[in-house]
């Protein structure tokens, strides 16, 4: 019998350990089969963040380097410049990408560095316990926000697909949810084309793939579905943004 | 072997690219532009990579990752910029990270102001971050002992898997002196242990800066304290000028140090036996050179420092065990020491016999 499904290869056979129903094990095992599917395993090097995201230093099978909070576009920065045979890309949350490495991220895709950014957005600090991030919509309540967030104290939530479509050399930037499997196949793409770029040698290329967090945002997970469909699709638009092959053909 | 007259910042410079440095991030902040403006050039023409960072934050992150991944690295900075780097010297150190952080070294606090002093004692030999861990660094006098310390710091980067702080006064960045460079070192195969890609390896890397259990943490710690103790012992660096028969022996690093050099001859000139006790690691510091002084010969140490309130005494005071009076020249701001300051209070303190 043909094998049509299996665990991919770039990541161990050990248990997750993020929460039930936490998006991040779909966010990762979507990666993992597109590193498994490009053939790069081997010459891979996962730049991890600090977050929930760091625990993806006990399931990847590649090479990893875990950053500082915010530093992972600095850091591998740093890695793909000595080894640019290397194939690199960063998994980051959106308090760590958005809020304490704003600086990092808008000017690694300023320089257009050659690597691949996943940005993991559920709008919440995860491994904190719940606070305010950047991503967090306009009324929702965090710890940090029992009153819900309010524009006029917190500001609104920041769009950093959009921002960072806004710079010259980036050659790909998108934003794919997960919430559903007809998504979860658009996302997949998404991260196959960033990571397509980076081997074809074009620049810098971001993925912004909108999550959820069960625990912190009070909910069951299958009501963070419903949650991300009526709410944080409104706020973050689905789409590319920028596409320079598109531009060019 | 051909001398060169270089200035401080740009011979460090040339002499890291020498010592098989490849890979150089910084940010600009004065007095030390001259080096990552050197390396800028120079980099490239050996196939190495010049990036100037968005922050100082940035700049010690990508040194953190072109480590990780297996090449020699180094960022260069001045005392506020090295503050920023701090939370990046810190993960080197944590994950053990064979690197080189230049601190040209400024008044401060705060902003202080630009020129030389020696303010950042305590930050380059105690405290370069949080967590408690230590480097190797070096205060050079010169610049041919900048040169030689810088090559040397790069041996012991990768000796210790640590970092390694290489600390002159903006006085050293700043001069021109002639100096022997080093030959260029052969580029070592990336070592097995870097994040590149696990290749034909069979097993996986993982750099980080942290345990995954306090167990593992602890580990680490009682490693890398065992390291630290080993340095104590074999790796202290101290010139010591005119002690065997001084009886007012001077303490001063950098540019103090050579300063007090020229007021032990001047004092000597007088007929006042001076002497001088340089440390060139302050991490790990020559405790014993001032140990072993004899306290019934030596009438007071003066510790010369362009520091206020001072720094390095402190370790002074560990060295000396309250057997022999300490006194102190102090400046700071980015005042020079007078070499005539350091003679005038030396006759005072013969004067009062």
């Amino acid at each position: 019998m043909e094998k049509i499904y299996t665990r991919p290869n770039a990541l161990n056979k050990s248990v997750s350990g993020y929460c039930p129903g936490c998006m991040h094990s779909t966010i990762t095992k979507i990666t993992a089969q597109v590193i498994d599917e490009l053939g790069i395993g081997e010459r891979t090097v996962c730049v991890l963040p600090v977050g929930c995201g760091t625990l993806g230093a006990l399931y990847w099978n590649l090479d990893m380097v875990i950053s500082a909070h915010g530093r992972a576009p600095a850091v591998a920065t740093g890695v793909k410049r000595v080894s640019p045979d290397s194939v690199v890309f960063t998994y980051q949350g959106d308090g760590d990408l958005a809020s304490i490495g704003l600086s990092e991220i808008m000017h690694a895709a300023n320089r257009g560095e050659n690597y691949t950014v996943l940005f993991i957005n559920n709008s919440i600090y995860g491994m904190t316990g719940g606070q305010m991030a950047p991503t967090t919509l306009v009324g929702q309540k965090t710890t940090t926000t029992p009153g819900g967030r309010n524009p006029d104290t917190d500001g609104f939530p920041m769009k950093m697909a959009e921002l960072i479509a806004q710079l010259t050399s980036p050659v790909y930037v998108a934003r794919f949810a997960v919430n559903t499997p007809a998504y979860i196949n658009k996302a997949k793409e998404g991260i196959r084309k960033a990571f397509q770029n980076q081997l074809d040698g074009k620049g810098f290329s971001l993925v912004e793939i909108l999550s959820n967090c069960p625990t912190t945002w009070g909910m069951s997970p299958i009501d963070t579905l419903s949650y991300i469909n009526d709410n944080t699709l409104a706020e973050f638009p689905l789409g590319v943004f920028k596409d320079r092959e598109e531009e060019q053909s | 072997m051909e001398q060169i007259f270089m200035k401080g910042c740009e011979a460090i410079a040339e002499t890291a690219i020498r010592a098989g440095c490849r890979f150089f991030a910084g940010y600009p902040i004065t007095p030390q532009n001259e080096m990552p403006e050197y390396m800028s050039r120079a980099l490239p023409r050996v196939g190495g990579t010049f990036v100037q960072g968005e922050s100082e934050v940035a700049s010690v992150n990508m040194v953190y990752g072109a480590a990780a991944a297996g090449t020699l690295a180094m960022t260069s900075s001045s005392s506020p910029g090295i503050s920023l780097k701090s939370e990046g010297i810190s993960h080197l150190a944590g994950a053990r990270l064979p690197s080189l952080i230049v601190n040209v070294m400024r008044a401060g606090p705060g902003m202080g102001t630009i020129q030389p002093a020696q303010n950042d004692y305590f930050q380059a030999s105690k405290a370069s971050g949080h967590g408690g861990f230590r480097t190797i660094t070096f205060v050079p006098g010169t610049l041919q002992e900048a040169v030689d310390l810088t090559y040397l710091a790069f041996e012991y980067a990768v000796r210790d898997h640590n970092p390694v702080i290489l600390a002159p006064d903006g006085f050293i960045g700043a001069i021109m002196e002639p100096v022997t460079l080093p030959d260029f070192k052969e580029i070592p195969e990336t070592p097995d242990w870097a994040a590149i890609g696990y290749g034909k390896r069979g097993h996986i890397n993982l750099i980080k800066s942290g345990g995954a259990t306090e167990a593992e943490q602890q580990e680490i710690n009682e490693s890398a304290a065992k390291l630290y103790e080993r340095w104590t012992r074999e790796d202290v660096m101290v010139e010591a000028y005119h002690t065997e028969d001084a009886e007012y022996v001077f303490a001063a690093y950098g540019t103090s140090g050579r300063i007090c050099k020229s007021a032990v001859d001047e004092l000597r000139d007088r007929g006042i036996k001076a002497g001088l006790i340089r440390p060139i690691t302050i991490s790990p510091f020559p405790y014993n050179a001032f140990k072993n002084l004899d306290d019934t010969r030596v009438k007071y140490i003066i510790d010369v420092e362009m520091a206020i309130p001072a720094q390095m005494i402190e370790d002074v005071k560990m060295g000396v065990e309250g057997k022999i009076p300490i006194e102190t020249v102090l400046s700071s701001g980015g005042n020079i020491i007078r070499t005539s300051d350091i003679i005038q209070k030396t006759e005072a303190l013969v004067k009062e016999g």
